[in-house]
């Protein structure tokens, strides 16, 4: 795992020295609200509804057993016991306290941990896929390239003040588990006709208010020109992006406008500018950052008694068959920790589920733990022979839910229950949906299913790529929820298609399940998956479940 | 065609808390809406959201907020006001917990 440099750690402490005096001249009243709100944000602290809400970054997912007891901690001492991990694999905590914040960006730095760049016109956490260094089918670790642009990216002087936030995912392997279609910039590994490895460059993705999937700009970009090559993606971009309109701004707006084959020309001549100014440094550091991401030592021993467990114990065999993926190692499993149990709030975990997590990755899985931006926490590394006990210890704290990839493993954002932007709650739709498919037992003759689920036009919660995307809308002074079907996050990424009119707060389940049970007529067997049901058929069946024969809605 | 003046209460959130407040008749800040001022009064309510936008060491991000009279006293008409009056509907967290009239 990367360990800070001299430099980054002087830099992180230097920032939180810095916010400190900021915090201290807000509250004696030095500073206005007006000058100290860019100050707070471009450490990450925003003012919610109810209360601040801190976000920390957690660079490409990937977090210690000692860094998950330091959130642990935060969690105890400045908040509510619990902290929610977010799409971006990114932390928030929901109530801390102004003049607390200073103590817990130090204890932040004390475990090589910060919130910068976590809000403002900048580059934000660079996220990667959950399962790297340990997927089966990846081609390399993207991390050690992550780490490169996060370094790069921070407090980057040229990048401070860009039209709009930006950001930027990768993923080693060639099937896409980090959504990179829907960002800014996204960068999936594949190889050349020779065999080597390098990145598809996707520019111009995003959700939001106007959602686009990312165009490619170079099919295959050889892994040393990654960064010459980002830096020249954001330059154009800082050049040509509106400032004079907010929801104009986004990079995905300026390829649109600019088209997609003159930004490429423009990115292709500034690359060209760019690539001798970089001097091999850049490749250099790689190195030594990849160094701190050597697989760890895998160990030889029989998984026999993972055998025995899996024929023998039902509850094990279904957490197994559901919350398991392939290890690049025969012996070992990728294990997704469900965040989601039934009724619970999507991507919550307590202070004491976070330590038991901690402890678990230290016994079982090589000290290393991943947040994904499913808001699950992924074990990457577990040998097969400790899954029983891993899975049993799991289960003491409520942590051994056997619906990863299924209609309860729902992402959702805040919704209005905290966020100060929302315009409809999505917590409770989430819970009230998990809960009512559990009491139908249907979620698992639904079978694989993503819903998603936004509290407003932002899409926090990717609903534009859920297979049901529900977004919560402020219609006349009443929460409504818009359907979307057909959304697809990964390497074929598609936005989905809108049913219809909206549905009000006590009508959007029935609707879920009339959408569910049409499919379960339709399939034409078992292991027809709802989101290839619907390429089938397409969207007049659901439709017609949703509505009525006669276009009748019976929703605003 | 002047349109009539929806009643109005003042809020903001607390400077070192973050907590939801309701500016009172009496100067105060409270953490129950029941306890706001209800402004019926165009110029007046923009009088008393500047008051509050003044007093900087105590609260952020003061405004007018609809409102209604009710039994015991001003109450939200907007369900985004009504959830600040309580705090969030996944936990007993918050105004519901910790300022319960």
């Amino acid at each position: 795992m990367y360990s800070y440099s001299d430099f980054d750690e002087a830099f992180v402490r230097a920032r939180v020295a810095q916010f400190t005096h900021q915090v201290e001249r807000r509250l004696d009243g030095s500073l206005t609200e007006d000058e100290f709100r860019p100050l707070r944000l471009m450490n990450g602290l925003y003012l919610q509804l109810h209360a601040y809400m801190l976000r920390v970054a957690i660079p490409y997912g990937t977090l210690s057993s000692h860094q998950m007891r330091q959130l642990a901690m935060i969690a105890d001492t400045y908040d509510k016991g619990y902290g929610h991990f977010t799409t971006r694999q990114n932390i928030q905590f929901n109530w801390p306290k102004l003049p607390d914040v200073p103590a817990i960006l130090g204890a932040l730095a004390d475990v090589e941990m910060h919130a910068i760049q976590t809000s403002g016109n900048t580059v934000r956490n660079v996220t990667a896929d959950h399962f790297a260094g340990a997927a089966a089918d990846e081609i390399a670790d993207p991390r050690p390239y992550a780490e490169l642009l996060r370094q790069w990216s921070t407090d980057h002087p040229e990048f401070q003040f860009l039209p709009r936030k930006f950001k930027i995912a990768i993923t080693g392997s060639p099937n896409d588990r980090a959504v990179t279609r829907a960002h800014d910039i996204g960068l999936r590994m594949v190889r050349n006709a020779a065999g080597e490895p390098g990145f598809e460059v996707m520019v111009g993705g995003g959700l939001g208010r106007t959602p686009m999937i990312g165009v490619t700009v170079r099919d295959f970009l050889p892994e040393a020109d990654l960064l010459p090559y980002v830096e020249a993606v954001l330059s154009v971009y800082n050049t040509l992006g509106r400032r004079d309109n907010k929801y104009k701004a986004r990079i995905k707006i300026t390829v649109r406008e600019t088209g997609a084959t003159e930004i490429t020309r423009m990115v292709e001549e500034r690359f060209t500018e760019l690539r001798p100014l970089f001097g091999g440094n850049d490749l250099k550091l790689l190195e030594d950052i990849r160094a701190a991401f050597a697989p760890p030592a895998f160990r030889n021993a029989p998984t026999d008694a993972f055998d025995a467990f899996h024929k023998a114990d039902p509850v094990f065999r279904a957490w197994a068959d559901t919350n398991l993926a392939q290890h690049r190692h025969a012996q070992y499993a990728i294990v997704t920790i469900s965040l989601k149990a039934h009724g619970e709030t999507p991507g919550d975990a307590s202070s004491a589920q976070m330590r038991l997590m901690a402890d678990l990755a230290e016994k079982y899985g090589h000290n290393d733990l991943r947040i994904s931006h499913e808001q699950n926490v992924i074990l990457p590394h577990v040998h097969k022979s400790d899954l029983p006990s891993l899975h049993a210890a799991l289960a003491t704290a409520g942590l051994a839910t056997a619906n990863v990839g299924l209609l309860s493993d729902i992402i959702a954002c805040p919704g209005m229950d905290y966020c100060a932007l929302a315009t409809a709650r999505s917590i409770p739709v989430a819970q009230e949906l998990a809960t009512h498919f559990e009491a139908l037992k249907l979620e698992h003759e639904i079978g694989p299913l993503k819903i998603k689920i936004s509290g407003c036009i932002n899409a926090c919660g990717h609903h534009h790529v859920g297979h049901i995307g529900i977004l919560g809308l402020d219609r006349a002074g009443v929460e409504n929820y818009q359907i979307t079907l057909g959304g697809d996050g990964t390497e074929t990424a598609v936005i989905g298609d809108k049913t219809g009119p909206g549905f009000a707060y006590t009508e959007i389940i029935p609707a879920i399940e009339r959408i569910l049970r049409a499919y379960l007529g339709l399939r034409l067997e078992a292991g027809e998956t709802f989101l290839q049901a619907f390429r089938r058929v397409g969207m007049e069946p659901f439709k017609l479940a949703l509505y009525g024969g006669e276009g009748a809605q019976d929703a605003a | 065609m002047s349109r009539r003046f929806t009643p109005k209460i003042v809020t903001a959130n607390l400077l070192r808390e973050g907590d939801v407040v309701y500016l009172t008749a009496d100067d105060r800040w409270s953490h129950h809406h029941h306890e706001a001022e209800l402004i019926d009064d165009e110029a007046h309510a923009q009088m008393r959201l500047l008051h509050a936008a003044a007093q900087k060491l105590l609260v952020v991000g003061a405004y007018l907020a609809d409102a209604k009279a009710g039994p015991k006293g001003p109450e939200p008409t907007h369900f985004r006001e009504e959830f600040r009056t309580r705090g969030p509907s996944n936990y007993n967290h918050g105004k519901q917990a910790d300022h319960a009239s």
